[in-house]
């Protein structure tokens, strides 16, 4: 008896099966990618404690507010949604040290030696319940767009890149250099419902 | 006088190759199953992020817990009103069961990975705030400080003010 030949199987329609495995993939993929604002909550406080930030000299805080008919009040002044960025980018870097802006301190940061840094300058953003969260968004967006923006210039000066493409310790350095937290305010009641 | 001559000399159509066509569809078929996200939960509410400039893209997608907050949907309206209500899940839940969502939630992740967990807020642009604010409150209490407030990104902020 002839050794038996083994039989080849039909893959004729394995095209198919992939391609009905394939549509599924297809319709249920979603390709969009998150995006989003990254912030740090601070941590919740101790109630005995007495928050610190009521130490912080009033020059070092830049009062943000938003009430709820969407009104920016930036230190105590009525502005427009336009002028946000510049005012906090000033308030940031403080080149004049004019005496209404922040506390400056010498400080000595790797990569570039004693520079004048603020010393404990906070934005402080604060809302009322009725502001729409699509303002808030915005203003948060215009703050951290400040500090993105201040941060590309200072790493394109002395590195001639983005912030976004530095090494690790670079970033940390450019950090250090324009520390200015955006504090998430304890929530406050300002101005009626 | 054709220079080519069909060696079979027959009349009908020469044969493609199909063998490599099931090589081409497992490709694309590998290239979809890895890229894939599937559609977690349903969502029952209205949620149109609002846009941004500055957003950063989500890294790590297995990190991330969301909890999404807005009006419900126009078919639930008769039952759950038309006042923003906060999602988890697949169910609408209070402010208070935040923190065990986020107990939940972290529970799922490895140890390694629990200090990078993140919550991404999806809410809706018309929502106010008082309701935001709670939610923040609560996962300060819970112990989750990184957020990331879901946004769309957009090369300009459009139609304030």
């Amino acid at each position: 008896m002839a050794k038996r030949e083994v039989q080849e199987i039909n893959a004729g329609s394995m095209a198919d099966i992939a391609f009905l495995l394939l549509i599924f993939f297809l319709v249920t993929t979603t390709m969009d990618s998150d995006t989003g604002l990254m912030r740090m909550l601070p941590p919740i406080q101790d109630p005995t404690e007495i928050p610190e930030d009521q130490q912080i000299n009033e020059r070092n805080i830049l009062e943000v507010l938003v009430n709820k008919d969407n009104l920016l009040l930036v230190e105590g002044e009525i502005i427009s949604f336009d002028q946000l960025r510049q005012i906090t980018k000033d308030f940031i870097a403080n080149v004049d040290e004019a005496d209404d802006m922040p506390e400056m301190i010498d400080k000595e940061i790797p990569f570039f030696g004693l520079v004048r840094v603020p010393k404990n300058a906070v934005i402080s953003l604060q809302n009322d319940i009725g502001t729409s969260y699509g303002i808030y968004i915005a203003v948060q967006n215009e703050l951290l767009a400040a500090r993105d923006e201040l941060r590309d210039q200072l790493a394109t000066s002395r590195w001639g890149q983005l912030y976004d493409d530095l090494a690790p310790d670079r970033q940390a350095a450019v950090d250090d250099y324009y520390k200015v937290p955006i504090s998430e305010a304890e929530p406050k009641k300002i101005g009626g419902n | 006088m054709s220079k080519f001559k069909r060696s079979t000399g027959g009349k009908g159509v020469a044969k493609i190759n199909t063998a490599s066509l099931p090589d081409i569809v497992f490709m694309l078929l590998f290239f979809f199953m890895t890229t894939t996200v599937m559609r977690e939960v349903e969502l029952k509410i209205n949620v149109t992020v609002p846009d941004a400039t500055q957003g950063k893209k989500l890294e790590k997608k297995s990190l991330a817990s969301f909890i999404y907050i807005g009006e419900p949907l126009q078919s639930l309206r008769a039952t759950f009103g038309s006042e923003p209500k906060i999602q988890l899940n697949d169910s609408f839940k209070e402010v208070d069961d935040i923190q065990d969502f986020i107990a939940q939630e972290r529970e799922q992740l490895d140890e390694v990975e629990r200090s990078k967990m993140l919550v991404s807020l999806k809410i809706d642009k018309e929502t106010k705030m008082g309701i935001v604010v709670d939610v923040k409150q609560a996962l300060r209490r819970a112990n989750a400080l990184k957020i990331m407030y879901a946004n769309q990104n957009v090369e300009e902020i459009r139609g304030i003010q």
